[in-house]
């Protein structure tokens, strides 16, 4: 199994009181919230805590892309890579975002993962990624074409690294006379493209597809789901005619390790709080507009209810659903064990900083995970 | 009361539900965002003077998704060959928002089969410095409440039981509604330029209360269209057809009545 430190950067220091007045962190609640004096602070603790990442051991670390909200402060991610690129030497970086479809000219991707690769010397990992609802109401993208933008930008990207230019791309919502990216990237034919997501067949069929067999990462999702997406995609391999191994099954969830089980849920406890219920906080209508997804899933949502959206939710809620592991070094290495071996999954996304989690108990927590759970799962 | 007959007809490669009922000379009247799943009192109403056609557009309820279907000219040019392929001669033109817009589309195109253009409510124009009522934003609760002036007909609609089937449509009524007018938002920035070609008789009906387009685009839309009339509903909303529905009737069929020569 390999290992990543994945960051959000949440603006850690929102006045918690603002859902007495707004209904989400996002699109409509009032830049005004954001002191930049305490965003300088933490935009530099957080890159710390990604470079302390690397030197801890871990295999590679993450970076993530949102837009006009206070859950993650990375709207321009490549920006935080590129810092990444040289102040650290060893690990993979993983750019989380790119959201395409939110793109007028997806070709700034193509340049700009080839930058970040050429720099970093081939360590950069490719997400590619729809983006959430809400960033459909806040760049007037519209969400009923994000599919089909998604799949177009994405082709256009991959051959604009594969194929030799000048080349003419001709598609329905991108059409370029000349693509001929400089630079080429670092890693050929191109670097490792991984694909997040909450889990839906059309995206697990196109990634699995053997023509592309990317890494799919299920983020933020109930065991459950996670168990059944990666069967998912195993069965889908299958019936491509390959086997799906494990550096193709990546999860991403928050995490939180201290030195006793009561204690790591006594530390944890109000911060994972807030990121699920003053974060995450977002109307049905700002995460699902029209379109995003299939009407075949919409109308799954619509009977199953219960969404990430629904109600107040404590860390109980949380772990008893599998979407967060919390505990003592040897709780945390047993669960994540199990889950490994039900699920076979290769790549473990930790977001070992959430919400307002400070620095001092995320470095503690790191220290602890790298050290104590990472070395006896490397080899499974 | 006239019943409506239920058929399906196939313009352009898509198959539509059409229903239709009553005399004399037609009336086509085209829908907005929430579709026309059911017959209502006001086209009961007109359908006593005149044969009224009400189709669901393409992508909307239990019409077709067309291939071709990408924005709300694709719709305008629909509904010339489908006022052609029904042989609808000097046929009255009605559009409520979303139909309004799909209306005032075809009509700057070709108003040469059209008697008259009733224009209720419509989107395609922005307004600048005039925000609009975000649909897409609203919970589907605020939405039907801020459809009525009246918050008794939002009471009614929303305490009104919804099957899944009902539900589905909506969810697939909104798809279509995003796919044509998410952005720019229920507009076509072209259009202001050519409503000026429209010469059938127009009127304009708008809610005073209308809290989707703000009664600032009925005067702007006034302003666009020569010779258009625009009649202001009192304590109306978005939807004067069902919120005030006698008035209309007979706003309606007197303005039709009036452009007879």
């Amino acid at each position: 199994m390999k290992f990543y430190f994945f960051h959000l950067m949440p603006y850690a220091d929102l006045d918690q009181s603002y859902s007495e007045k707004y209904n989400s962190a996002w699109v409509t609640l009032p830049n005004s919230y954001y002191d930049p004096a305490k965003g300088h602070a933490l935009y530099n603790r957080y890159l710390d805590e990604l470079e302390y990442a690397d030197t801890l051991g871990f295999d590679g670390i993450g970076v993530n892309e949102h837009h006009q909200n206070a859950y993650g402060l990375m709207p321009i991610p490549g920006v935080m890579a590129g810092i990444l690129a040289r102040n650290t030497k060893r690990a993979k970086i993983a750019v989380l975002g790119r959201a395409l479809p939110l793109l007028n000219n997806p070709l700034v991707v193509a340049e700009e993962y080839a930058m970040l690769d050429n720099i970093s010397g081939g360590r950069l990992i490719a997400g590619f990624v729809r983006g959430i609802g809400a960033e459909y109401h806040s760049s007037g993208t519209n969400p009923a074409e994000s599919h089909d933008r998604f799949h177009e930008a994405h082709d256009l990207i991959l051959r604009a690294w594969t194929e030799t230019g000048p080349f003419e791309f001709e598609g329905k919502y991108y059409h370029f006379n000349y693509v001929n990216t400089w630079p080429r990237p670092y890693q050929q034919p191109h670097p490792p493209i991984w694909i997040p997501s909450q889990g839906s067949r059309e995206t697990i069929e196109w990634a699995s597809h053997l023509s592309r067999r990317y890494t799919y990462l299920q983020t933020f999702s109930p065991t459950t789901a996670l168990t059944r997406y990666m069967a998912m995609y195993k069965e889908e391999a299958e019936k491509q005619g390959y086997k799906a191994g494990p550096e193709q099954l990546g999860w991403a969830l928050p995490i939180y390790v201290a030195d006793t089980d009561a204690r790591a849920y006594r530390e944890a406890k109000p911060h994972i709080e807030a990121f699920i219920n003053k974060f995450l906080r977002m109307p049905p209508e700002m995460l699902l507009p029209p379109g995003y997804l299939s009407l075949a899933s919409m109308k799954g949502i619509a009977k199953a209810k219960g969404s990430i959206t629904g109600g107040l939710q404590t860390i109980d809620d949380w772990i008893e659903k599998g979407m967060f592991i919390c505990g003592s070094p040897d709780s945390v290495r047993q669960k994540l064990a199990e889950r490994q071996k039900e699920i076979g999954f290769g790549q473990l996304l930790a977001l070992l900083q959430f919400g307002t989690l400070p620095h001092d108990l995320t470095k503690a927590s790191m220290e602890l995970f790298a050290r104590k759970v990472i070395p006896e799962l490397r080899g499974s | 009361m006239a019943e409506a007959r239920e058929t399906t007809v196939r313009v352009d490669g898509c198959a539509v539900s059409v229903k239709r009922a009553g005399r004399g000379e037609p009336v086509l009247f085209l829908h907005g965002a929430r579709g026309a799943p059911r017959w209502l009192p006001f086209m009961a109403a007109l359908a006593e003077r005149f044969d009224l056609i009400v189709p669901e557009h393409p992508g909307y309820g239990r019409s077709e998704m067309p291939e071709w279907l990408d924005n709300v000219g694709d719709l305008a040019f629909f509904y010339l060959d489908f006022i052609r392929a029904l042989g609808l001669e000097h046929v009255h033109l009605v559009g409520n928002s979303m139909g309004g817009w799909i209306a005032a589309e075809l009509a700057v195109r070709s108003t040469h089969d059209l008697a008259s253009l009733t224009l209720v409510s419509p989107a395609g124009i922005h307004v600048k410095g005039v925000p609009k009522g975000d649909i897409f934003l609203w919970s589907p609760e605020t939405t039907t409440r801020n459809l009525f002036a009246d918050p008794k007909f939002a009471e009614a609609a929303l305490a009104a039981p919804v099957s899944e089937e009902e539900q589905d449509l909506m969810l697939r009524n909104a798809l279509t509604t995003a796919k044509l007018g998410w952005q720019p938002r229920l507009y076509d920035p072209q259009l202001r330029k050519w409503l000026h070609r429209i010469d059938v008789p127009t009127l304009l009906i708008w809610g005073d209360s209308d809290k989707v387009f703000p009664p600032a685009y009925g005067e702007a839309y006034r302003g666009l269209i020569p010779e258009a009339r625009l009649e202001v509903f009192e304590r109306c909303g978005h939807l004067p057809h069902v919120e005030q529905a006698e008035k209309f009737v007979r706003t309606v069929a007197g303005f039709i009545e009036g452009t007879r020569r």
